[in-house]
């Protein structure tokens, strides 16, 4: 394993530590617990968006507090969700007295910590209301599995909910509004390689060299298939069909591309991805009247890409376009 | 010994020492079929909570109060999915051992009130391949030695032994719960860690009582 790291044990809090201090203006560190907030506090009136996960995704989730975006994000130990009195200290820190919208991927988890975590906000008195993103569209969402998992959707789902609180809406609004992103979102990844956790010290799954894993998730776990390598063209193909047949968008109508890098990735090679699936969506008539493309969901130093389509509308381009000053997101 | 707060201290140190030899066994389990992180969120999770144990300034008083101890400090320490089972499957143990010393009916409903924890927590039920799995049996078998007059160190015996054959028989199921679920078929085959983890547990808790 070679990594510019100094002890696995202190991953996260140098990690937090640096990323804090060069982002100064815009977030603050928080210690016993640990979360990531706004430098300054929540504009009294706003609904707060706190959201968190395991941690190897940078920028998500400390990536996106900020102006338009999240008020405080909680990360967890590397790939492992954080712990309820984390997640209840960055929610009763956020809140000003607007109510506190927490945005959760579907991972068990996740999903257990952040409930634990709203039970503990409302016994005091925090309005509390959560979305789940669960976007992968690798999963079959059946009784037979934990449902979809959340992943470079939930991107997306913290810009627009970000920008509805940011303009004042209501608690119950933003949370309409995030949960319409969620429902109009899909995404599929795939992997080149797997990567490795600093303190596991062996890669998270073995693929040979002429291997790929189509349906990666983004903490490592293998995926539903494993082929042999194929052209950028041939795995675009795959990974938008997936999405786009799920999603069941038609000609006529507006979508946001999204190429997400795992964090291996040159941005060459998903440029390369997203100049096909371009084509591939105007070639059945949707149009793609907003992009992102970049390293926003990562797993850690994999190799790989996501494609993610998310139906817009007049209300959704409003709130995509509208002002934001993060970290890892800015315009 | 005696099931009483002496034990279930030497258990949760004994458990503390378990994790820690079986890490990597256990992270082992976990990236096969899931993330990999199993044995290290336990490990950190229970080093912490020995932690816990070299402050206490007096004895407690009863059982539950050591389980509650491990309970909060699992919930806050451990994350993933592991973290809240277990500290849910303590604090409810903790409610049912709210004694200085536990009875073979005591274990049984400490048993009982985990496994309770564990199903209102996770919502898993049994074939799923899951810590439910290990618990279970390890349930039944504690009723059936309470039944015929076991004390609560052969309870807790039966209990392990159950546990462990439920983590073995994880091996051919397939995954429909937590993460090893998104690899459908391609789970069986694996035990599952969670079953693993908590035939240590049990297996811990026989040991230092006897």
């Amino acid at each position: 394993m070679k990594k510019l790291i100094n002890d696995p044990n202190d991953v996260l809090a140098q990690t937090v530590q640096g990323f804090t201090r060069a982002h100064e203006d815009i977030v603050a560190a928080h210690d016993n617990p640990v979360f990531i907030s706004r430098a300054t506090p929540t504009p009294a009136g706003k609904v707060a968006l706190v959201s968190g996960g395991g941690s190897g995704h940078e920028p998500l989730h400390g990536g996106f507090v900020g102006d338009g975006m999240l008020d405080a994000a909680v990360p967890g130990a590397m790939f492992t969700s954080p712990t309820p009195d984390q997640i209840e200290a960055a929610i009763k820190h956020a809140d000003s007295g607007a109510g506190v919208l927490t945005i959760v991927k579907n991972y068990t988890g996740d999903v257990m910590n952040f409930e634990m975590a709203v039970e503990l906000a409302e016994a005091d008195d925090i309005a509390v209301k959560s979305v789940l993103v669960n976007d992968d569209v690798a999963v079959e969402n059946s009784t037979w599995t934990a449902g979809r998992r959340g992943v470079a959707g939930t991107v997306l789902v913290e810009k627009i909910a970000g920008a509805a609180a940011a303009r004042g809406d209501s608690l119950d609004e933003v949370a309409r509004i995030a949960q319409k992103v969620a429902d109009n979102v899909r995404s599929m990844g795939v992997a080149l390689s797997a990567c490795t956790v600093p303190h596991a010290g062996v890669p998270s799954f073995d693929l040979a060299d002429d291997e790929i894993e189509i349906g990666i998730g983004i903490h490592g776990e293998p995926g539903r298939e494993r082929v042999k390598l194929k052209s950028a063209n041939e795995i675009t193909d795959l990974l938008l069909k997936a999405v786009t047949e799920d999603l069941g968008i038609t000609g006529g109508e507006d979508a946001l591309l999204f190429v997400n890098g795992m964090g291996g990735t040159p941005a060459s090679e998903l440029y390369i991805v997203y100049g096909h699936a371009r084509d591939l969506l105007e070639g059945d008539g949707v149009k793609v009247t907003r992009s992102l493309v970049g390293n926003y969901v990562t797993s850690l130093e994999m190799q790989g890409a996501s494609i993610t389509v998310l139906r817009l509308d007049q209300e959704l381009t409003e709130l995509w376009d509208a002002p934001v000053h993060t970290a890892a997101l800015h315009w | 010994m005696t099931a009483d707060v002496r034990w279930a201290i030497a258990w949760m140190r004994d458990t503390a020492a378990k994790i820690a030899e079986h890490k990597a066994e256990l992270t082992t389990l976990d990236r096969e079929i899931g993330d990999g992180d199993h044995g290290e969120n336990l490990n950190r999770g229970f080093t912490a909570l020995l932690a816990k144990l070299d402050e206490l300034p007096s004895e407690p008083a009863t059982v539950g109060e050591v389980f509650k101890l491990a309970a909060t400090t699992l919930m806050s320490t451990v994350g993933g999915a592991s973290g809240p089972l277990y500290g849910t499957a303590f604090l409810r143990a903790a409610k049912a051992a709210d004694t200085p010393e536990l009875t073979p009916a005591d274990v049984v409903a400490v048993i009982e009130s985990a496994l309770g924890g564990l199903v209102l927590r996770g919502k898993a039920a049994v074939g799923e391949k899951t810590m439910i799995d290990a618990w279970t049996p390890a349930l039944e078998a504690a009723k059936a030695a309470e039944a015929a007059g076991s004390d609560a160190g052969e309870v807790l015996r039966a209990a392990a032994d159950a546990a462990a054959q439920g983590a073995l028989d994880t091996i051919p199921l397939k995954a429909t719960k937590g993460r090893a679920s998104y690899l459908g078929d391609r789970s069986m085959g694996h035990k599952d860690p969670g079953a693993a983890s908590t035939a240590l547990i049990l297996e811990s808790a026989a040991y230092t009582v006897n």
